[in-house]
């Protein structure tokens, strides 16, 4: 029962009372285990032959643990391994270091695998390993794996053997790779075989590891092919075709990770696109309402505790009816009444966004919140060893793709978008037909802040929520919507999807900060060699 | 007749340099400056005595009533908003604090030719004056005009401020410059220094006011106002639209950058957040408060506005921004022209505030006009 | 009316003495001394083949026009047919895809831009009047004054007597006198129309584009701007883009008519009238259109 730091809603008092009240539970077990504390005499003579100076005796007493059949000897080789199993310096107990973090080490008896108090550095002996011997474990630990287990862990173990196989045990995995039924399983031991048999010389290994992605192939692969054997050639060649590939999926990772920060940056602006870019109105509080929908999706999850991916469920068509409520009420009371003076509700706007942004820091608190990610939201992708796709990225990703064709489709095809794109092109005509214009402007405005409110909830999902998120991303907003080109749709998804990917191409050269730098000042650059195609279409004064 | 009469001569008097308002505030200054000297010689247990602090706050108020003076010469004369006037005076107090550093201890590369007075006060009107030369080049000539003009100097000094935050400018990275103890050979640290940079600062308001008030009731201010409201037209009659707004671009940041500089010794420290965005528009908000294109209104704004954060910000610091952002929404809904639009208005002159384009009160006058024709 | 022939011929006096000393026409002794502007072998404004579009559509269409020394010209035709367009083409204000615009024989008005054009002599008035609204009348034209556009000068001109005696003669032709001290903002429709062809005069143009100066005016009114433009013809040449028929009809000697972007017809105005494209291009006379 360790403390489990997402559960969130458990007090730290109960918690302390839970930990107090098993640690006197294992007293009592200890108390009542003692006469039957009489260890096995086989185990401890295993774990003593490991108390010698001569790392080669050790790997020996550890091949005997790992070949006999007591139940904690995977605990014990992997403790090992991890340089926390020790002997009793006046004793002749063994234990197994729990936490070798602090001054003071909890640790249990190797043995009984009970709790054993604490041991300090004076009073346990750890066991040290060298490379040699860590590499030999780490073999040791593979097989057991390997040869008990469920496919997932068999996986793991196969996969940590590459590398790892030595002229011992190279004819034990053998025997395994032959007895092994799960196809990637035996995908893996095959590269591990191949690289040992690489390494002795067998020219016709080489083959499986061509367009193998994994490091430790590389790294093997490498002083062999720098050297003067007789594979030399054929070894650069494989690594060559590793290393173009690699430099493939680099490229794509990249792409994705540009792609990906590109997204955040068109869901940021797609709103701007349509209150500035469609209304010509400059809102500076729509980073605040970015905020908006981003605490709303908070708020939800505190509301259903333990329920993440229906929080986020809710939170999407929430954030946008709570952010767009607030567009509406801002456009009612202030914007309607700045028509025209764009300067003015520029300056409006900001005041407004200060507002808010104090008022959430009184209601809520300076700090910053975490929102939890769905379990589905976790983890990563794994394509192959190179390229990784994390699946909250690309989930926004693909939200914002979804948000945007919805935008897109909502513009082109219905009565409201057709209202819109009347009301901009000239208000006076579009009021003489029918069209209400004021109300035009409330619906327009609150769709720009409820999908601002839409990025909100999918920034939740990636970064803290606090009351100066949406600050940050008013700026680069501002400049994806008129380096697309004001009033263009498309332009903002182009040019936040391509202001992604140069940030993220630039980043590994000249570091994250530069990079947002330079495309600041490309993008200050380009606005000023391009205004007319950017700014205002091409037409006569009137 | 008559009426046109009266605002006839109402009316020149704006073109002469010496209108009522600016000997008025000429005034004001000069006596507001000498009072404070003479109460701050008064001995402590007076009760009119002017504390030290005090003087250095007022002080501190002098330059950014100049900072204010720079934005509305452009804003106000010319319509061109800048959000990143903060970096001009940024500037200015970056090249005034390598002076300050360089009297301790010795700089590195470049920046020891910094530890030279003429050359610092150089850099103090060179540095700002070239960024706002090139940038405003780039951006005029292109015509970038309105609020994307306004959203790129944001841009600017928010990509500086992520400049200056890195150790790499060598200017001190997040921290900034500091450790500030000796100006000209004197000590930073007296109660005599803390007046000399009140007096040099009051001063400098003094000069850039009257320099303001020298360029907007010149032909060249004519041309700036007439910009502001018809560009094209100012084109067509064969002005370079472009070079009026660079060269008043480049002044104004010239006299942000003198403001910076006044302002660094008297604080003791510049660091990148003076480049954050959010300070160089609350520069706008003391503008426009105060009354746009009125240069004394600019100088009103600046004082009313830090007096009260100075005083807010101290007895409940929560409500400082829910009154700013309420001062943005508030001035630029109901009070357009700013508290000098009011003062004018209640003076009964509605038409003396230099170039104040309240469309409603023309209207308003227009139909008068026409109902007594 | 006399006023304004005073001030031209002024004009060209000054005109004459501010080109002498003018530093980039060291060699242009040999070049008439009245104006930079060389019309000795042919018209002062000359379009060939131009063309404009904007995002696919074809607002100025293989045009080609010319405008002779001193001549009056009125262009007229439906709405869309781009004679604004034409106007910012000449103007520097937009550049055709294709084609050529002289102005005289020596100046490719496609180098140069719109303060360049309008210091060489080529003055616009705009459809909707545009003056400066928060200075007042007799600023409006002293600001349009020929004169040194440079920044520095700019800022130290003073205005000298004879400046203010120009102000004074334009302020009567125009009929602004009791106005001066009045802020532009607060003319009447009018009046602005009237200030901002006082503008134009105080510019001292070579070339005049006028885009519906009668706009908005009374019949006498409408009467006064007929007579002043064409008075001003002769000395100077005038441009005039009309609407209103009647207008056009009173001051016409030479009638160009555009449509779909490229000349449709040219002639006086009793031959234009009977041309049958110019009829059903019009509809039966639905002359009176909506600017």
């Amino acid at each position: 029962m360790t403390p489990n730091s997402s559960a969130g809603g458990r007090s730290l008092g109960r918690l302390i009372i839970e930990c107090l009240l098993l640690c006197l539970l294992l007293l009592w077990v200890a108390v009542l285990a003692r006469p039957a504390a009489a260890a096995p005499a086989e185990p401890k003579t295993l774990l003593e032959a490991l108390d010698t100076n001569s790392f080669q005796a050790k790997g020996d007493a550890a091949q005997a643990i790992a070949d006999s059949d007591i139940e904690q000897k995977t605990r014990w080789l992997q403790a090992l391994l991890d340089g926390r199993l020790g002997k009793e310096r006046r004793g002749e107990r063994f234990y197994i270091i729990t936490d070798d973090s602090g001054r003071e080490w909890p640790i249990i008896d190797a043995i009984t695998l009970e709790d054993a108090g604490t041991g300090t550095r004076r009073t346990v002996d750890v066991f040290k390993i060298n490379n040699d011997l860590r590499t030999r474990l780490e073999g040791l630990l593979a097989s057991l794996s390997l040869s008990a287990g469920d496919e997932a862990s068999r996986l793991s173990a196969a996969s940590r053997l590459i590398g790892e196989v030595t002229a011992d045990s190279a004819d034990s995995v053998r025997k395994m790779r032959d007895q092994e039924k799960s196809e990637s399983v035996r995908g893996q031991l095959d590269v591990a075989l191949a690289l040992f048999d690489v390494q002795q010389g067998d020219a016709d290994a080489l083959e499986t590891l061509r367009g193998n992605l994994d490091t430790r192939v590389r790294n093997t692969l490498t002083p062999i092919a720098a050297g003067e054997s007789a594979l030399a050639a054929e070894a650069q060649s494989v690594l060559g075709g590793i290393e173009s590939k690699r430099t493939w999926y680099d490229r794509a990772q990249t792409l994705f990770f540009g792609l990906s920060a590109g997204s955040i940056l068109v869901l940021a602006a797609i709103g701007l696109a349509i209150t500035f870019g469609v209304m010509g109105v400059i809102n500076m509080a729509h980073g605040e309402l970015i905020m908006i929908g981003a605490y709303t999706t908070w708020m939800i999850q505190q509301a259903l505790p333990g329920q993440p991916g229906l929080a986020l469920a809710l939170a999407i068509p929430g954030g946008f009816l709570v952010a767009g409520a607030f567009g509406v009420v801002i456009e009612r009371t202030v914007i309607r009444f700045l028509k025209g003076r764009p300067l003015e509700t520029l300056l409006a706007t900001f005041g407004l966004s200060l507002v808010l942004q104090q008022l959430v820091r009184s209601v809520f608190s300076p700090l910053n919140r975490r929102v939890a990610s769905p379990d589905w939201l976790q983890g990563a992708w794994q394509i192959n060893e190179a390229l990784s796709l994390t699946l909250n990225r690309l989930a926004v990703l693909l939200f914002c793709l979804v948000v945007f064709a919805g935008l897109w489709a909502l513009m082109r095809y219905t009565r409201l978008g057709l209202e819109v794109r009347a009301v901009t092109q000239n208000r006076a005509m579009a009021r003489a037909m029918g069209v209400r214009a004021s109300r035009v402007d409330m619906l327009t405005f609150g769709l720009g802040a409820g999908v601002a409110g839409l990025a909100g909830v999918a920034l939740s999902q990636l970064t803290n929520v606090g009351p100066n998120l949406g600050q940050s991303y008013i700026v680069d907003s501002f400049l994806v919507v008129v380096f697309g080109g004001v009033g263009n749709l498309w332009g903002t998804l182009v040019a936040g999807m391509s202001l992604g990917v140069i940030n993220q191409v630039l980043q590994p050269w000249v570091g994250a900060v530069l990079a947002k730098i330079i495309v600041l000042v490309g993008v200050i650059l380009f606005i000023q060699k391009r205004p007319q195609g950017i700014f205002a279409p091409k037409g006569r004064i009137s | 007749m008559t009426l046109t009469d009266n605002l006839g001569r109402g009316d020149r008097s704006r073109q002469a340099f010496l209108s009522r308002s600016t000997l008025l505030t000429s005034l004001v200054l000069i006596v507001g400056m000498l009072a404070v000297l003479i109460f701050n010689a008064l001995p402590d247990s007076n009760a009119l005595h002017v504390s030290g602090a005090t003087v250095a706050l007022l002080g501190k108020y002098f330059t950014y009533m100049l900072l204010a003076l720079a934005v509305d010469l452009i804003w106000g004369y010319l319509g061109i908003l800048s959000l990143g006037h903060g970096a001009f005076f940024a500037l200015g107090g970056y090249a005034m604090g390598l002076y300050l550093n360089a009297q301790t201890s010795p700089l590195p590369g470049w920046q020891s030719i910094m530890s030279y007075f003429p050359v610092a006060a150089l850099a103090i009107l060179l540095a700002p004056g070239l960024l706002a030369l090139v940038f405003g080049w780039l951006a005029f000539r292109s015509r970038v005009t309105g609020v994307y003009f306004s959203i790129i100097t944001q841009a600017l000094t928010f990509a500086l401020m992520l400049a200056f935050n890195r150790n790499e400018m060598g200017l001190g990275g997040s921290t900034g410059l500091t450790r500030f103890y000796e100006l000209l050979g004197f000590s930073l640290s007296g109660e005599g220094m803390t007046v000399a940079l009140f007096v040099a600062s009051g001063m400098a308001v003094l000069l850039a006011f009257w320099l303001c008030r020298a360029i907007t009731v010149s032909r060249l201010g004519r041309v700036s106002m007439a910009t502001r409201d018809a560009e094209a037209r100012v084109r067509f009659i064969g002005y370079r639209v472009d070079h009026v707004k660079l060269a008043l671009f480049v002044v104004s940041a010239m006299i942000a950058g003198v403001a910076g500089a006044l302002y660094v010794p008297q604080v003791g420290i510049i660091n990148p957040s003076t480049f954050a965005p959010l300070f160089s528009i609350e520069v706008v908000v003391w503008v426009a408060l105060g009354g746009r294109a009125t240069l004394y209104g600019a100088l009103l704004g600046a004082l009313v506005v830090n007096y009260l954060k100075t005083v807010l910000t101290g007895a409940m610091p929560d409500a400082w921004l829910f009154i700013l952002g309420g001062l943005f929404v508030l001035v630029t809904m109901l009070l357009p022209q700013g508290i000098a639009g009011v003062i004018s208005q209640w003076r009964g002159k509605r038409r003396d505030h230099e170039g104040g384009r309240d469309r409603q009160e023309q209207q308003d006058r227009q139909e008068k006009q026409e109902a007594s024709a | 009316m006399s006023a304004i022939d005073s001030t031209l011929d002024k004009s060209s006096r000054l005109g004459r003495l501010r080109e002498l000393a003018r530093p980039d026409r060291v060699f242009d002794f040999m070049a008439p001394a009245q104006s930079p502007v060389d019309v000795r072998h042919g018209p002062i404004l000359y379009l060939e083949d131009v063309s404009v579009s904007f995002d696919g559509f074809r607002a100025i269409d293989r045009l080609n026009l010319t405008i002779d020394d001193g001549e009056l010209r009125c262009i007229i035709g439906p709405n869309g047919a781009g004679k604004t367009t034409m106007m910012d083409i000449i103007t520097g204000k937009t550049r055709p895809d294709q084609g050529q615009v002289w102005f005289g024989s020596r100046h490719n008005l496609l180098t140069l831009d719109e303060p360049q054009i309008a210091n060489l002599g080529i003055g616009r008035k705009f459809q909707k009047p545009t003056v400066f609204e928060a200075l007042d009348v007799s600023e409006n034209l002293e600001l349009a004054m020929a004169g040194d556009r440079r920044i520095w000068k700019t800022l130290l001109a003073r205005l000298d007597r004879e400046g203010q005696a120009r102000i004074d003669e334009v302020l009567e032709t125009t009929g602004l006198t009791s106005e001066r001290y009045r802020l532009a903002g607060v003319l009447s429709h009018g009046q602005k129309q009237w200030l901002e062809i006082g503008m134009l005069l105080m510019q001292r143009p070579r070339l005049l584009l006028v885009d519906e100066p009668v706009a908005g005016m009374t019949e006498p009114e409408m009467h006064r701007t007929a007579e002043l433009l064409t008075r001003l013809a002769g000395k100077q040449s005038v441009v005039v883009v009309e609407h209103d028929m009647g207008f056009v009809r009173s001051i016409a000697r030479q009638v160009t008519v555009l449509h779909q972007g490229s000349v449709l017809a040219e002639g006086t105005m009793d031959e234009v009238a009977g041309d049958p494209r110019v009829i059903e291009v019009y509809l039966g006379g639905d002359e009176e259109e909506a600017a």
